[in-house]
């Protein structure tokens, strides 16, 4: 189903001011702690060095009503201002890709819409407009359904976006909400056949009498049109919610994890999937631990990992059995006993697992710490970088609020040598794992101005308060960062704020 | 968040909550929570764990912590349960949490005397054992009618033998769908002998009620049950429940529908 959304309803490049970047090579990112450094990345450090590059505000739902029906305009805009909870809740973005090239940047949300990004191209006339991200394809992934069988509605947010190696001109994607996972294909179409003889301009159909002579149809160029097709849906194999999806390196198959199944599918087949974890007990009372994300090996067709509730990663080899429910490794840190309270195993429960380009590493998140471990080392982590210990004494109000079951995920920069999480308050952070250090940054309208250099954050945890640093009770616990993203090769990231999208650039002098 | 509103009417005043409603829509809201009060909730959080500190010492006081923390708990199950399909990361980590809470919890000090202790080593391991089972049992009832829906489209697969996946609990397999963990006014958990429950407790008023009861509204079939069942003067235990089960589902269908997702 084609939805093209003219451009004047999303705020693209046309219509808002650009945000210009330096041309130029992109340095190693670092950044020290403390007090800022000046902007000079003549030694590769800059604590200033990110800078806002878009900024999109995600618009309501009211342009793509206004397209599927005929309704006035006046009434949705008004119903949408008294019911301002639905139009927002719907565009909070849910998750944030890069493809593998970088040239697209993919965000779905909560209201099972996908929007495509594009990397501005290169050229002579205009050097510095490289690096800014325009909008490119607009699609309505999923929708709200109802299984009748267990009335229940099923969400329609989307839940992960993962894109498939470019092998034509077309795009590839795959996208799931909590029951099915669709392939979608993103491609272009810039001409048209024109000349039918039985069709006039219009698409009316002639009458066959009038026709005197016979032409050839030819092929004319038209204005750019991006198109999304579903190419496949696969359905009905999730008994429960889908948290993850991973492509496989073979480029033929990919998994699909939910609470207590892995499955593995076969891009051409929609009809049957392979079952290759189910940690269901036979008798649900003992039910005690669940997955949470998983994720394919990027070079290894035949190994993947998964993460669980209980702060465990179990690494499998597909040779081994057919039913993966023996591990290969299994990864745990042993509890610190100084740290143990009633919400030891909350916070220990691995919201995000993620290969690192190598394939040497794995790196997960869980609520207060990101960890890196060594694929060959299982008794305990490489690395633990403590993402927000302030909030270690707040866990009691935080389990009260419900915030301590929030699902952060964390990403790895191109080289490996940086990882970014998010935060709360609209924080993220990122460490640096050569140099130890590490840096808190906000995506925030208010602090963000066009070409601004991204000022970095600090958090007060007791004694006295500094001038530029934010008191933990003054932490906004409902802006959270969940969902970021990192380019492959540069130093480019986007970050989800709700339902603002930041892109950020590495600045070179 | 709106856990008063879920509960509705009066019903709601059973739990025990140290932060008052209105902090805590300030905290999800993302305003400023003050100080002095945050404060006083941090100190709950970890030191009755440990075994030198001298609060500890004070039982009562530490008791009343945990209990407070076991209620919000149950609170949260309760609320999790009630969804229509609950997110089953969410549950095992609520009730892996109460397991916690009350592994720790001084035995006879707050809760009130189960009514049959079984044999176990010391009463915070019966507690644990009874209320465990009813735990399990609801959370399990709700689960299984989860397998049993799922086996009509797939086969269940045999599970190997995975060592750290979950431990045998004590409970015995409940004998009745049963979703009331707790008493209004006790706060504690009821073992697992359920039977008589149902002949004097209206459960119209727990509006936990599964999917379950919801799916079956949809066949036509249970409409005319109750007719038939009635016009048989003996009524067994089974014949029973699935009454029961009947009359909650219609009162499901008759009550205006909840927010959905």
């Amino acid at each position: 189903m084609l939805l093209s959304l003219p451009a004047l309803h999303l705020q693209t490049s046309e219509h808002h001011p650009l945000f210009e970047l330096p041309h130029g090579r992109l340095g190693p990112w670092c950044s020290p702690t403390g007090s800022p450094a000046p902007l000079s990345c003549d030694t590769g450090c800059g604590e200033g060095s990110w800078i806002l590059v878009y900024r999109l505000l995600v618009p309501t739902q009211v342009s793509l009503l206004s397209m599927e029906e005929d309704i006035d305009t006046r009434k949705i805009n008004n119903s949408f201002l008294r019911d301002h909870s639905y139009a927002t809740e719907a565009d909070i973005i849910s998750t944030v890709e890069f493809n593998h090239t970088g040239e697209l940047l993919a965000t779905g949300d909560k209201g099972g819409r996908v929007v495509i990004f594009q990397r501005e191209q290169e050229s002579k006339n205009q050097v510095h407009r490289r690096g800014e991200y325009n909008v490119y394809s607009t699609f309505q992934s999923h929708e709200p359904e109802f299984d009748y069988l267990k009335s229940l509605e099923i969400e329609e947010k989307i839940n992960k976006i993962r894109w498939l190696p470019q092998q034509n001109a077309a795009y590839f994607l795959l996208s799931t909400n909590d029951k099915t996972v669709k392939l979608w294909k993103v491609s272009e179409r810039d001409k048209r056949p024109e000349g039918y003889n039985l069709k006039d301009e219009e698409g009316r159909l002639r009458d066959p009498s009038t026709i005197t002579t016979l032409r050839v149809p030819v092929l004319r160029p038209m204005d750019l049109m991006v198109e999304a097709t579903p190419r496949r849906v696969f359905a009905n194999a999730h008994t429960y919610h889908i948290n993850s999806i991973s492509v496989n390196s073979d480029y033929e198959t990919y998994m699909s994890a939910d609470d207590l199944r892995i499955n593995l599918w076969n891009f051409e087949i929609t009809n049957q999937s392979f079952n290759i974890v189910d940690i269901k007990p036979a008798n649900m009372e003992e039910l005690t631990e669940v997955i949470t994300a998983a994720e394919f090996h990027p070079h290894h067709c035949n190994t993947f990992v998964y993460s669980s509730s209980k702060g465990t990663i179990r690494l499998c080899d597909m040779r081994a059995s057919a039913l993966c429910d023996r591990h290969t490794k299994f990864f745990e840190e042993p509890e610190d006993p100084s740290n143990r309270s009633f919400f030891s195993e909350i916070i220990s429960s691995i919201s995000d697992v993620k290969f690192s380009h190598s394939g040497r590493y794995i790196m997960t998140r869980d609520y207060l710490t990101v960890k890196v471990w060594d694929l060959n080392m299982e008794n305990r982590p490489i690395e633990t970088y403590q993402v927000h210990d302030y909030l270690r004494s707040k866990l009691c109000s935080l389990y009260e609020n419900d915030c301590i079951f929030d699902k952060f995920e964390c990403v790895w920069n191109g080289s490996d040598s940086v990882i970014m999480t998010g935060s709360y308050n609209n924080f993220f952070r990122m460490f640096d794992r050569n140099t130890k250090r590490d840096v808190t940054l906000e995506a925030s309208r208010e602090n963000s101005k066009p070409r601004a250099i991204l000022k970095p954050r600090k958090v007060c945890v007791g004694g006295k308060r500094r001038k530029d640093e934010i008191s933990v009770d003054s932490l906004d616990f409902s802006k959270k960062i969940l969902h970021t993203a990192w380019h492959p090769s540069e130093n480019i990231i986007a970050v989800a704020a709700t339902n603002n999208l930041y892109i950020f650039q590495d600045k070179v002098n | 968040m709106g856990w008063n509103q879920r509960l509705g009417g009066g019903s709601g005043v059973w739990l025990f909550r140290r932060t008052p409603i209105s902090e805590r829509m300030m905290l999800s809201k993302g305003l400023k929570r003050k100080r002095e009060e945050e404060e006083e909730g941090l100190a709950v959080d970890t030191w009755w764990l440990d075994p030198g500190h001298p609060a500890v010492a004070q039982a009562p006081a530490a008791t009343a912590a945990s209990s407070s923390l076991f209620d919000l708990s149950v609170l949260k199950l309760h609320h999790s349960l009630r969804q229509s399909e609950p997110d089953l990361r969410h549950l095992v980590l609520v009730v892996n949490t109460l397991r916690r809470i009350q592994a720790s919890m001084a035995p006879a000090a707050t809760l009130p005397p189960v009514p049959s202790p079984p044999p176990a080593p010391g009463v915070a391991d019966s507690l644990l054992a009874s209320s465990d089972a009813a735990l399990s049992a609801s959370m399990a009832s709700l689960l299984e009618d989860l397998s049993h829906i799922e086996g009509l489209s797939q086969v269940p697969q045999p599970l190997a033998d995975e060592g750290p996946l979950g431990r045998p609990t004590a409970g015995a397999p409940p004998s009745l769908g049963a979703l009331d963990l707790l008493g209004p006014a006790t706060g504690c958990l009821l073992d697992d002998s359920l039977e008589g429950l149902f002949e004097d407790i209206d459960t119209s008023m727990y509006d936990s009620e599964l999917w379950a009861p919801a799916s079956e509204s949809l066949k036509p079939g249970p409409v005319e049950g109750p007719g038939k069942e009635e016009t048989t003067p003996e009524l067994d235990e089974a014949e029973l429940d699935y009454l029961m089960d009947v009359l909650v589902g219609t009162q499901a269908l008759e009550r205006p529908p909840g927010p959905g997702r």
